[in-house]
């Protein structure tokens, strides 16, 4: 059980992370900082409008992926992992 | 070959397509009907997910409101993807590990409870028709319109192709099919954009396309020359929003925590084999989606451009044939308030009421007349926002097979998406109500005859709806991802997260959710419209964002109730710790 617990909380800090930068580029940037970010400049975009209309959504896609890796190697580490490969 | 030839062709195929793949995986199961066997690959289930998530509304009506609000439709942009990262992260691979059939089965067990199912039931049938009968609009304007039948004949159409593949298939043909409608859909949406983004900046991706120099030769960035362009004309610039800034966020966290709601699109995630395919399959099902998504800002801007570029200052009497078109459809209207005959298209909304209502007719021009009066500014032109997607690549003169494709790929969005709604249906009627709560005998064939009849009832009741649209539906938009933000989303995640959550708790939260939304919006939408503004609203939050307050509220109630009732059983908690477990 205690192996269980240890690799809950494991899986509760890289939840934490991954959540804190999905708030960071979807409601800081895009909603309630982007006023101060339109100043700056990426190519053709003001960096707001760039954060809420393009950047957010490439940040959300890496998150998950990122969150399948790290969440596949916790499951070998604790030996929680199902059987059977890919 | 013409425009019609094409389109026939083009959706004929694609119809054929769907019903040989309907033949093809007939279900032979209650589970095959359900969650096909859970044998489905990720990368499949992934796209599957993406049709079943875009609906007519992301592939046609998206783009269009982005087009004329610039800033603000950045809320449907993050709201609508971001979801997925809450649904991969908090709440697929749990679901999946549970191992049942729907979203009421999670909340009737996890909170042993017959009456928290029922609740449960309630939601996901009101949610799921206010979500179809959005979809049944959507085939029946890409119908009317390109193909120039019936309404009701196209909506007719359309049911009968979904009574087939999901009455006969179950989950299992609708996956299958859901991944051809992917294809179909994606296809349809990138080719135009890319025709487009290379017409005004020779750039091939319209992601970067937006972002890019106009290739006129002015060396102005595209957004800029369409921030000159708007301002010029009395609008708002592009870039600029004009919603405020709670607004925004609480209208974005509803959207987001409601999509990770939607039992539709939690459903999907039954069907494939382990843990971790869930959540790679979020993953993969956020890029077929994200394709589309950082495609529609970029569609928005170069149609709003064209728009202003094509339609500003012509002589109505040489206005091109796709504005006639569509004023004959009743989504353009055009009043000539300054009697020169030229369309002068600026800001601000030309009609009082703000929607056409025709009369009988032609004026001097030989436009339709109409019974509005002339509002308090300059704009002559309505254009409803939901042709923008449809009517583009007319308006950019790309050649007529670009045009039929988008029909087809119109038609596969409203489609799949209605499919996966009416599964949830039937589903929800035939397992949850039948077997689970009423007739708990039957056997696995009577429930699977009962989850037909279910599907081919829900079919019909869909279309409908189709043919006669209830009023309400663009009102009523707003609470489908409302009640599931303030319902499913706080119930499952506290269910997954927190062994102490009882079944008092779950159901006071709920309830509490449920009404505060629920009234706020009924409130705003239905019994005080002409109050429905920015000074009356609670804090400044629209009935649109209400949700994510309700969201709250469930929260707060559910930890302080469940805090002074008896904990839940032991074997409960057991099952708690078990769904965190991949390893059985």
């Amino acid at each position: 059980m205690s192996n269980n617990n240890a690799y809950w909380r494991a899986n509760l800090r890289l939840m934490v992370v991954l959540l804190l930068v999905w708030f960071l580029v979807s409601f800081v940037c895009g909603i309630l900082i982007v006023d101060y970010l339109d100043q700056f400049h990426l190519f053709g975009y003001k960096l707001g409008f760039w954060f809420s209309q393009q950047g957010s959504i490439y940040f959300f896609v890496a998150l998950i992926f990122v969150y399948a890796w790290r969440m596949n190697r916790l499951d070998k580490r604790f030996g929680v992992d199902e059987e059977g490969d890919d | 070959m013409s425009a019609q030839f094409l389109t026939y062709l083009f959706v004929g195929a694609t119809f054929s397509v769907y019903i040989g793949i309907a033949i093809w995986s007939r279900s032979a199961s209650t589970s095959d009907f359900y969650v096909a066997g859970s044998h489905v690959h990720p990368i499949a289930n992934g796209a599957a997910t993406a049709a079943d998530w875009m609906s007519a509304a992301s592939f046609l009506s998206m783009a269009g409101i982005i087009a004329f609000e610039g800033a603000d439709g950045a809320r449907y942009l993050m709201g609508w993807t971001g979801g997925y990262v809450l649904l991969a992260l908090l709440l697929a691979p749990y679901l999946r590990k549970f191992a049942k059939y729907t979203v009421p089965d999670f909340v009737g067990d996890r909170y042993y409870s017959h009456a928290a199912r029922l609740v449960a039931v309630v939601c996901v049938i009101f949610i799921s028709f206010t979500y179809v009968a959005g979809q049944m609009r959507g085939v029946g304007v890409v119908f009317s319109r390109f193909l120039e039948v019936d309404i009701n004949l196209g909506v007719v159409i359309g049911m009968g192709i979904v009574f087939f593949y999901a009455v006969m298939g179950g989950m299992k043909g609708i996956t299958y099919t859901q991944v051809a409608q992917y294809c179909v859909l994606i296809f349809a949406y990138l080719v135009p954009a890319i025709f487009i983004s290379v017409m005004l900046t020779n750039n091939p991706f319209p992601m970067l396309g937006l972002g890019s120099e106009m290739n006129d030769g002015s060396g102005d960035y595209l957004l800029d020359r369409l921030d000159g362009m708007t301002t010029e004309l009395g609008m708002t610039a592009f870039t600029d929003g004009s919603k405020s800034t709670i607004d925004m966020f609480f209208i974005t966290a509803a959207l987001m925590a409601g999509t990770a709601g939607l039992p539709h699109v939690i459903v999907r995630f039954f069907t494939v084999p382990r843990v971790r395919d869930a959540r790679i399959s979020a993953g993969y099902a956020l890029i077929f989606i994200a394709l589309l998504y950082t495609t529609a800002p970029a569609v928005a801007a170069f149609a709003r451009i064209n728009i202003i570029n094509h339609v500003d200052g012509i002589v109505y009497e040489q206005a091109p044939e796709w504005f006639r078109k569509w004023e004959d459809t009743g989504l353009i209207a055009w009043l000539d308030k300054n009697e020169d005959g030229q369309v002068q298209y600026r800001g601000g909304s030309a009609l009082d009421p703000a929607t056409p209502d025709y009369g009988q007719g032609r004026g001097d021009s030989g436009e339709r007349m109409l019974n509005n009066a002339a509002s308090d500014n300059d704009n002559e032109l309505y254009i409803d926002r939901d042709i923008i997607v449809l009517a583009h690549p007319e308006i950019a003169r790309l050649p007529d097979w670009v045009v039929a494709l988008v029909a087809a790929g119109g038609l596969a969005a409203a489609l799949s998406t209605a499919a996966g709604l009416l599964l949830v249906i039937s589903t929800a009627i035939s397992h949850d109500l039948m077997k689970k709560t009423f007739m708990p005998r039957i056997n696995d064939r009577q429930e699977l005859l009962f989850a037909r009849i279910a599907a081919a009832v829900a079919v019909c009741v869909a279309g409908l709806f189709g043919i006669y649209p209830p009023g309400f539906v663009a009102q009523v938009v707003a609470f489908a991802f409302g009640l599931a933000a303030a319902s499913f989303f706080p119930v499952i995640l506290l269910g997954i997260f927190s062994t102490r959550m009882n079944k008092e708790g779950a159901i006071a939260g709920m309830v509490t959710g449920l009404t505060f939304t629920f009234g706020y919006i009924v409130y705003f939408k239905f019994v005080s419209p002409e109050s429905d503004n920015a000074v009356y609203w609670l804090f400044g939050i629209s009935p649109e964002g209400i949700g994510t307050l309700g969201m709250l509220l469930n929260f707060a109630v559910s930890l302080i109730v469940s805090r002074f009732t008896p904990a839940p059983p032991a074997e409960i908690q057991a099952i708690v710790q078990n769904i965190r477990v991949p390893r059985t």
